[in-house]
């Protein structure tokens, strides 16, 4: 077993880091201030490969290992949380399209998002189906060669503002079996986007509710086959907690340099805050778990690579500690700063904003625990779970 | 018509020196290696020239220990054809470099060879012009802009009083300044299409080059720490001190 990275991992983190270093890291306060939504950027990540990394090689991606995206989107992320969180959704709907839909939807639609000239938004979440996923009631009825949809989407990353809506909803009975999954063009009559949701983090990616009202989807935008929709979104969504977890992970490591540095500058009386052992302490708790947390990530990473029977189990328990810890490491650092932490000159309170909705999204870390505890309690799990 | 471009593994500019308790030299153990920004800048100016369509291959050289092939990996990943690293773990001083790349020019005959102006490391500035002078060709230091027209190069270098516009009749040796281009990311693809680029690895031994150092490192300190001010009580007191002590008025 070998822990370390190989040559191409150190060369696309070398990349990436280059890329955030001087990309996002000197906007991202604007971003944030300003809610600007940097799709020139994002466009520039998309000529470097970073919008399709898992995507088949056929329609433009690199066809990389999970593990290998987790370690980009944790450079991306420590120059702009939100930037690259938005990016990972997008790869993560672009990876659906491309595995599950036809050859027309492929070709349609998969180069241009790989290369970053559109984008995607996922869209699961409702009004009243949040954690409760399989409870959607945005309806797709066939009539000939166009399925009719009516209902609404909430919390949509990038909605308004991308080309293409990855949708799930529902075409049968009620519960997971009766959910289909379809590649909507994001400007088709009768859909309408709400107004920019005003939020704590993510600035610089816009959120809004979808409402579709009649709209005629072809029916070739189907992705898989009718009442396959719930397995498609819990297949995309394991690497979606990878990813979300992996932008943690590059987030607290931000904060951790900064809290070294300014322990190293800061002095009161009389000495530098890093001759202070409570800090000490605090500093190494701190590196301590942004370690494990990484650790944890990569194994999962690795686990969904290797298709683990577990997978899920692995992914939910990153998902899970990569986000406690980092948004803990995050708001340590900030508490180490003092007042500086906590004013907009600095970057720790933006980091602690962003962070505080990885324990919220891609499923709640309650969540995260229902779906390991339900695990860990059947017989002999916990001999395979380790 | 051939570029060859030369490439120096130097501690990572973002990284700060730390001098070997024994004062000998740098620590480099541990420690962030990367390719010398001005030499980045070669790489990139004459991947434009190839781009542009006047010329046809560029090569990368490198001298130095095993993990340089990392640092021409990167000009790989970039664009670069092919790259070539002359082995040797021992201290090359500039003479030496540039009799090396003097030895590679002979086999690999380039109309062209950009160079960074100096690595960040040792800050010699000094490698490129003896190369010209060994090789016996027309030189043109910090490059601000390359225009390559047919059989020559036209060169604006930055200096003192301003711009100067050389002109060098090929072959000819450029070294770069820090405004002649910014240079690309290496694209994923392409870091992964750079492993099977051909990179030849020559034992310095081969080449039959002198390389037996002329200087002799006495040794190597860090900068003094700058000490505290002091507050002056009047202006008067303060004249006195910038004429009498710091002796600049």
């Amino acid at each position: 077993m070998d822990f370390e990275l190989s040559d191409d991992q150190l060369a696309f983190q070398a990349t990436a880091r280059e890329f955030a270093a001087r990309e996002f890291a000197p906007q991202a306060a604007a971003w944030d201030a300003e809610c600007h939504f940097p799709k020139a950027v994002i466009r520039k990540a998309g000529e470097l490969g970073f919008c399709g990394l898992y995507s088949p090689e056929d329609v433009g991606g690199l066809g990389l290992t999970r593990l290998d995206a987790a370690i980009i989107f944790e450079e991306l992320a420590a120059g702009c949380t939100s930037t690259s969180a938005f990016i990972s959704i997008h790869n993560m709907a672009t990876w659906m399209i491309a595995t599950f839909g036809n050859s027309a939807t492929r070709n349609h639609w998969c180069p241009s998002l790989t290369a970053g000239e559109k984008l995607a938004s996922y869209c699961l979440t409702e009004p009243n189906a949040g954690s409760d996923g399989a409870s959607v009631r945005t309806t797709a009825e066939k009539h000939g060669d166009v399925y009719r949809v009516n209902g609404s989407k909430a919390f949509i990353s990038g909605a308004g503002d991308t080309d293409v809506l990855v949708v799930m909803l529902r075409t049968g009975g009620p519960g997971a079996k009766g959910m289909s999954a379809m590649a909507i063009p994001a400007d088709l009559p009768g859909i309408t986007y709400g107004r920019k949701e005003e939020k704590m983090g993510w600035n610089s990616q816009p959120t809004r509710t979808i409402t579709f009202d009649n709209v005629e989807v072809p029916a070739t935008a189907l992705l898989g086959a009718e009442g396959e929709g719930f397995k498609i979104a819990m297949k995309g969504i394991d690497g979606g907690r990878i990813n979300i977890a992996t932008c943690s992970v590059g987030t607290a490591q931000a904060a951790l340099t900064a809290a070294q540095q300014y322990m190293n500058q800061r002095r009161q009386f009389g000495k530098n805050l890093a001759e202070f052992q409570a800090l000490q302490f605090k500093l190494a708790d701190m590196v301590t778990e942004l370690v494990a947390a990484r650790q944890m990530v990569r194994l999962a990473a690795s686990k969904l690579d290797n298709a683990h029977t577990d997978k899920t189990v692995y992914c939910a328990m990153a998902k899970r500690l990569a986000t406690d810890l980092c948004f803990r490491v995050c708001n340590e650092a900030l508490q180490i700063h003092g007042g500086y932490g906590y004013i907009r000159e600095y970057p720790l309170e933006r980091h602690v904003r962003d962070l505080r909705v990885h324990q919220i999204l891609e499923g709640t870390n309650e969540i995260m625990r229902v779906i390991i505890a339900r695990r860990i309690l059947e017989e002999h799990a916990p001999d395979a779970i380790r | 018509m051939k570029i060859l471009v030369a490439v120096k593994r130097v501690l990572d500019y973002n990284v700060k020196a730390r001098v070997k308790a024994d004062k000998s030299g740098v620590d480099l153990s541990n420690v962030k290696m990367s390719m010398n920004p001005f030499d980045e800048i070669a790489v990139e100016e004459a991947l434009r020239i190839k781009e542009a369509g006047k010329a046809d291959e560029v090569v990368v050289v490198s001298i130095g220990v095993s993990q340089c092939q990392e640092t021409i990996r990167t000009a790989l990943a970039m664009g670069a054809d092919r790259g070539i690293l002359v082995e040797t773990d021992q201290e090359i001083e500039p003479l030496a470099v540039a009799k090396i790349l003097k030895a590679v020019a002979e086999k690999e005959s380039p109309q062209l060879a950009i160079l960074g102006k100096q690595a960040i490391d040792d800050d010699s500035n000094v490698t490129g012009q003896m190369l010209a002078a060994l090789m016996d060709c027309a030189q043109a230091t910090f490059a601000s802009k390359v225009e390559v027209g047919d059989g020559k190069v036209d060169v604006t270098r930055e200096i003192d009083g301003g711009l100067q516009t050389l002109s060098l009749s090929l072959p000819a040796v450029i070294t770069t300044d820090l405004r002649l281009n910014e240079p690309r990311y290496a694209k994923l693809p392409n870091i992964m299409k750079a492993k099977k680029k051909p990179l030849d690895v020559i034992p310095v031994a081969d080449l039959g080059v002198d390389i037996a150092p002329r200087l002799k490192t006495l040794k190597v300190e860090e900068p003094p720490e700058r000490s505290a001010g002091v507050m002056v009580e009047s202006v008067a007191e303060l004249v006195d001190k910038l004429k009498n002590e710091a002796k600049v008025i």
